[in-house]
């Protein structure tokens, strides 16, 4: 007895586009199962972590404040992976992109203006462009594996980062304390409704990104080029596509996203530099780029929902005494049922009898 | 299916409105924890605490926590989260949530909040301390008596004020009994991590300390210890099980006391805030059983601490001169605690270069 996964020869469009949402039913079906199983009441469970957090204002803006890195961040993924392009470091690219926009409040504490801001926005996103470089220059110039090289590239940023609040970067009046020096205003990215919440500008640069960027690969030239280029690099080069163009254009504009997120986080919420930056933004994205359906919209809408669950996991903590880690496992089991229910959808079940492999084989 | 949605969370609804109520009588006390609960160090000190809290208060009090909190937005978002649900005092157990208590504590007038081994303070925002430094005295004093080659081994976790003015006291504690006395120290840049730790440990016995002691949480030093036949010291929680041919004493983060004391405060309406940094007489740090040494040591750490207790001893007490020689106590002075909760300089004695 064997189980194969048989490609269907026309896959359905209406479960297609309700994948996702099929996904998300079976994981609240599965999480009220396991509060169930921990001893709490499921429907209670299932309150405080999708509907408390959506129940006042100030959460909702910090549910915008939550989402609005994931949303940039995964924009950008989304047409690196359209275009088979595996930038898994975005979250290097988004600690860079900080530390170069950071690079003019911490170090030039008196150059204070109208300009700070524009400059530092610039900064950070030409950081994480640079950093998304060096894995495009690596992969074109010696096909050095993308995956790799941008993923250790993560901990390389991770470990400048802290080098630098420790030593160089360190407040001269913070005790000693691995922190920077607090941004003066100018370089404080602002709050979009300061009496109502703590929302600031990167969710409007988040929306905007997405908006773009749908726009260009949808309806231009150089989406076709991104997604013939990601579905067959031989067609793509026929068509007269240079794949390793489009290898430096999904990079740096998927770093360029994870830096101006970056920056934006650290000048809008955070407020200074700390030796952790990033509560995992950057790799979290890639979940929702997948969830989104690598669609800009679609991720919109995937960024709020994971987003949800990091607030919903903190109510839960609070009204029920659940651990954190119940944040993690509904996270996993989103992207969990994502991918089963896509898999399913594209192909089928089959479960073959020795015989029957024989028979076929014959 | 709709239907049977809404009406789930329309009961849903009516349940939440239906549990405040209930909870009223009772002061709520919630924490706000940088790691998990059950990490075996710091963060597993303050939820004893918190269990002690619950233990002695009973139904007076309910408590709530947030574990695993990033320093950042994260914990500005959970410290509001947990004002807005009805706590009265909120303890943010982490010195990265500092800047974030302070916001939440000027939205939030009538909440009591505390925080950690900060600086920062309001009106309704106090900051808390243990007096570490006691401890390490006391240590250094065993170290010196206990070592023959007078020479111990320090792992230290980041170069702030806190873990600098350990050191110190460990070596000053230790002059007092042979004042020719020498700490070598190796950074292992983190709080817990056993491979580093172990590591750190293996580099000092191998540069010939024969005593060794931690500022980091994990109880990998100790083994390292126990392995090659040297004597150390326990840091945050008991580790004598991890060494009990090896554990000297270990300094003991017992919050509990002081979170009884300050929720009793709240619900008496006597909570103040201030600066309030309490040591071995309070409670808030002990000695772990004082083993695997000789009476008349045990006899001289138990003199020692009892003389902290009482004030009669104070560890930053002249003369005492920098590392460079120059003098930074007089004869009989006592170090003030800001200069102390600023510290970054060593003393004499200390066989390292600060980082700087």
């Amino acid at each position: 007895m064997r189980v194969e996964l048989v490609k269907r020869p026309q896959h359905s469009k209406l479960f297609s586009a309700l994948s996702p949402l099929i996904a998300l039913a079976l994981t609240l079906l599965c999480g009220a199962a396991i509060f169930a199983a921990l001893g709490k009441n499921p429907a209670e469970g299932l309150y405080f972590y999708f509907i408390d957090p959506l129940r006042e204002v100030w959460s909702l803006h910090e549910l915008a404040v939550k989402a609005g890195p994931l949303i940039l961040i995964a924009v950008g993924l989304s047409v690196c992976y359209l275009s088979n392009n595996w930038n898994i470091g975005a979250e290097g690219q988004f600690i860079i992109g900080a530390i170069a926009g950071a690079s003019l409040p911490v170090l030039l504490p008196d150059f204070q203006s109208p300009v700070v801001l524009p400059l530092m926005l610039i900064f950070g996103m030409l950081g994480g462009a640079a950093y998304a470089s060096i894995p495009a220059f690596l992969k074109t110039r010696f096909g050095t594996n993308e995956i790799l090289t941008s993923l250790m590239l993560v901990y390389v940023a991770q470990l400048f980062l802290d080098w630098l609040v420790r030593g160089p970067w360190r407040d001269p009046a913070g005790n000693n304390f691995p922190l920077t020096r607090r941004f003066h205003p100018d370089a404080v990215l602002p709050e979009i409704m300061p009496t109502s919440g703590s929302a600031h500008w990167g969710i409007v640069f988040a929306l905007v990104a997405a908006v773009v960027v749908w726009f260009l690969v949808s309806r231009t030239i150089k989406g076709f080029e991104v997604r013939v280029l990601g579905a067959s690099p031989r067609a793509g080069r026929f068509a007269g596509f240079s794949g390793k163009r489009m290898v430096f254009f999904a990079f740096l504009l998927s770093g360029a996203l994870a830096g101006l997120a970056g920056i934006s986080e650290v000048s809008g919420a955070i407020g200074y530099l700390q030796p952790v930056i990033s509560p995992g933004y950057g790799f979290t994205a890639i979940i929702v780029a997948f969830l989104g359906r690598l669609n800009p919209l679609g991720i919109v809408a995937a960024g709020f929902v994971l987003a949800l669950t990091y607030l919903g996991g903190e109510a839960a903590q609070i009204s029920l005494g659940m651990s954190d880690k119940v944040a993690r496992v509904f996270q996993g089991m989103l992207l969990f049922f994502v991918l089963g229910c896509d898999t399913l959808i594209h192909y089928r079940v089959r479960f073959a009898g020795r015989g029957d492999s024989m028979a076929e084989a014959r | 299916m709709k239907k049977l949605l809404l009406g789930v969370s329309s009961a849903m609804l009516m349940a939440s409105v239906a549990a405040p109520a209930l909870a009223q009588d009772k002061t709520k006390a919630c924490f706000v924890y940088i790691g998990s609960k059950t990490d075996g160090g710091w963060t597993q000190a303050h939820d004893i605490g918190r269990q002690q809290v619950d233990a002695e208060l009973g139904d007076q009090v309910e408590t709530a926590f947030v574990e695993n909190v990033p320093e950042g937005p994260d914990a500005e978002r959970a410290i509001e989260r947990l004002a807005r649900s009805g706590c009265d005092i909120v303890f943010a157990t982490s010195f990265g949530f500092m800047d974030q208590t302070v916001a939440v504590a000027q939205k939030f007038p009538d909440v009591k909040f505390e925080h950690a081994t900060g600086y920062k303070t309001a009106d309704n925002l106090a900051v808390y301390n243990a007096r570490f430094y006691e401890g390490r005295y006391i240590q250094g004093q065993i170290a010196a008596k206990m070592s023959e080659k007078g020479v111990a081994g320090y792992i230290a976790s980041f170069p702030i004020p806190e873990v600098v003015m350990g050191i110190n006291a460990f070596v000053l504690g230790a002059q007092s009994v042979n004042p020719d006395f020498k700490v070598k120290v190796v950074w292992a840049n983190t709080w817990f991590d056993a491979g580093k730790e172990a590591d750190a440990a293996k580099v000092l016995i191998d540069q010939g300390v024969d005593v060794m002691t931690q500022h980091t949480d994990s109880t990998a030093p100790m083994q390292v210890a126990a392995e090659r036949g040297i004597k150390a010291f326990g840091q945050a929680s008991d580790m004598i099980k991890a060494g009990p041919e090896t554990q000297l004493t270990a300094i003991l983060d017992t919050w509990g006391p002081y979170y009884v004391k300050r929720i009793k405060a709240v619900m008496d309406g006597t909570w103040t805030s201030g600066n309030i940094w309490d040591g071995l007489a309070e409670g808030i740090l002990s000695m772990a059983p004082y083993t695997n040494m000789p009476d008349d040591v045990k006899a001289m750490a138990e003199e020692t601490e009892a003389k902290i207790k009482s004030g009669e001893l104070k560890p930053f007490t002249g003369p005492i001169n920098k590392q460079d020689g120059t003098q930074w106590l007089a004869a009989g002075e006592n170090a003030d605690d800001k200069t102390l909760a600023g510290l970054n300089f060593y003393v004499e004695g200390v066989d390292d270069q600060l980082p700087k």
